[in-house]
């Protein structure tokens, strides 16, 4: 086990860092968006859309990362054009966001559903709109309790993208497959992504621990 | 159950209407997007019978059944494994020493902020250069337990945590010692209070034995990879795949869900849960 064989490969690791952050970067993103959509279809009074999203969340949530991601990377291209001409990183943030958004509706859900029924009343007695009640009373109450569990599924996104390394997309993990292939010396390889993952996530855990904290005093 | 709109004021005659209107028409998107979804999939050739036949031949299915039982014997061990090495992790940490906090401490955070992927590539790679030959199976399980345990110590010591202080007072006061008090007392507490918790992180391992498939390990998604690949109909088998570990998984958050509304029902409360550390196993009401 030596230091040089990831200070040798210290380029390997960066293109495979950034590609993991691009990955999260581009995974949280669309996640956030969907998992919005799916949690308006939610706690919409509109039955069918309610039902639709359920049945999405309960699906994703109960499928494996790597099984989605292979299905849609080796799978859907047998489908012909133009699914087929899709590249393995469109797949790879494809299964990440896809995944992804059925905790993020869960979690807006849970948030939306926190804020005590008698906020709503209160706002109503007073006079207020709709739009008013939701804007200024409930939302802000219920972002409250959504950022902790946004930044936990943030960190474990984090993590999951390593899902990309089982269809052959650049990231941490399948660049240290290549150190551990080039040098023989797979615990320094390991060590070395061990060191760039605890890079991205060790900070944005503090990060939300210190959220959670704020956010459990205030109540 | 009357439909209420987000902030649960209950609809009126013209919202109801709306609201029936509104299911018809999103009811009818959604029933459409399936529909092109299978159109795509019939053009193509993909729903014809012989490309499921041979996988749902009793051969078939056969090979499936292999693959989900070394998927559940994987997940089964890896379970037993987490739950033993976080409770004493989660001891560890609630230990009087400064030093046994310091290393158990360590344990957790590190373990849990990497992937389980690279630990069961640690597993894989990485014991046998340390000189430990292991098996497939082992490089997996163990990969699964690193990651796992320190999950499990997390929401253990949340539980144990919950309990009130006079459990632990009342044993000393009948002349336990601290160890016979936190095995005898505390633990069982702890670990009833848990439980919806602890059967949720189960699903995320069961979940995660599918990683095996990269280290060669003969589980479903491998199994379901062979099949494909020998019948050509790849998008069939993972397909199959993919029905099968939603169903089992789904099964098991279902009982996680029923163990936490018996929770609530039995302690008057919800669930203890331990927070951020259920990694993405949280039991949503």
């Amino acid at each position: 086990m030596q230091l040089s064989t990831v200070t040798d490969n210290l380029d390997v690791y960066l293109e495979g860092f950034v590609g993991t952050l691009k990955l999260t970067a581009l995974g949280a993103t669309g996640s956030l968006v969907l998992g919005t959509v799916l949690a308006t279809m939610r706690v919409s009074p509109v039955p069918s859309l309610r039902a639709g999203a359920t049945v999405y969340v309960e699906i994703l949530r109960n499928c494996p990362l790597p099984v989605l991601a292979v299905l849609l990377a080796f799978g859907l291209p047998k489908l012909g054009p133009p699914i087929q001409g899709l590249s393995f990183f469109t797949w790879a943030v494809l299964a990440i966001a896809l995944y992804h958004a059925a905790f993020v509706c869960e979690a807006l859900r849970s948030g939306v559903n926190s804020v005590a029924t008698g906020q709503g009343e209160a706002a109503r007695s007073l006079g207020l709109t709709f739009g008013q009640t939701m804007s200024l009373v409930v939302l802000p109450q219920a972002f409250r309790t959504v950022v902790p569990p946004l930044g936990n599924i943030l960190i474990a996104l984090t993590k999951n993208s390593a899902v990309a390394a089982t269809i052959d997309v650049t990231d941490i993990t399948n660049q240290t497959e290549f150190v551990i292939n080039d040098t023989v010396d797979p615990l320094a390889a390991l060590a070395g992504a061990a060191f760039f993952y605890l890079l991205l996530t060790l900070p944005t855990g503090l990060l939300v621990g210190r959220l959670e904290r704020r956010t459990a005093f205030s109540r | 159950m009357t439909t209420v709109t987000a902030y649960g004021d209950p609809l009126g005659p013209r919202g109801r209407r709306r609201a029936l209107i509104a299911s018809v028409v999103g009811g009818l998107v959604l029933l459409g997007l399936l529909a092109i979804a299978i159109g795509k999939f019939a053009s193509a050739g993909q729903l014809d019978g012989e490309r499921w036949d041979e996988l749902l031949s009793t051969d078939g299915a056969q090979a499936f059944w292999r693959g989900l039982r070394a998927t559940l014997k994987a997940a089964a061990a890896a379970v037993a494994l987490s739950v033993t090495v976080g409770t004493v992790m989660a001891l560890g940490r609630l230990s009087q020493r400064r030093v046994v906090r310091a290393l158990a401490g360590t344990y957790v955070q590190l373990f849990r902020a990497l992937p389980s992927l690279l630990l069961i590539l640690f597993g894989f790679f990485g014991l046998p250069a340390l000189g430990i030959d292991v098996s497939k199976y082992w490089a997996l399980v163990i990969g699964l337990t690193l990651y796992n345990s320190a999950i499990f110590a997390e929401v253990i010591r949340a539980g144990v945590l919950s309990l009130p202080r006079g459990q632990a007072e009342a044993a000393y006061a009948v002349g336990m010692t601290r160890g016979q008090a936190q095995r005898l007392v505390v633990l069982p507490q702890a670990v009833s209070r848990m439980l919806p918790s602890l059967v949720a992180q189960g699903v995320v391992v069961l979940k995660d034995t599918s990683y095996g498939f990269v280290i060669g390990y003969e589980e479903l998604l491998r199994t379901g990879q062979f099949a494909g690949e020998s019948t050509a109909s790849l998008l069939q088998a993972y397909l199959i795949v993919a029905i099968v570990y939603v169903a089992v998984c789904f099964a098991l958050s279902q009982l996680a869900r029923w163990l936490e509304g018996r929770q609530a029902r039995r302690y008057g409360h919800a669930a203890v849960v331990a927070p951020g550390v259920e990694d993405l196993a949280v039991v949503q009401r």
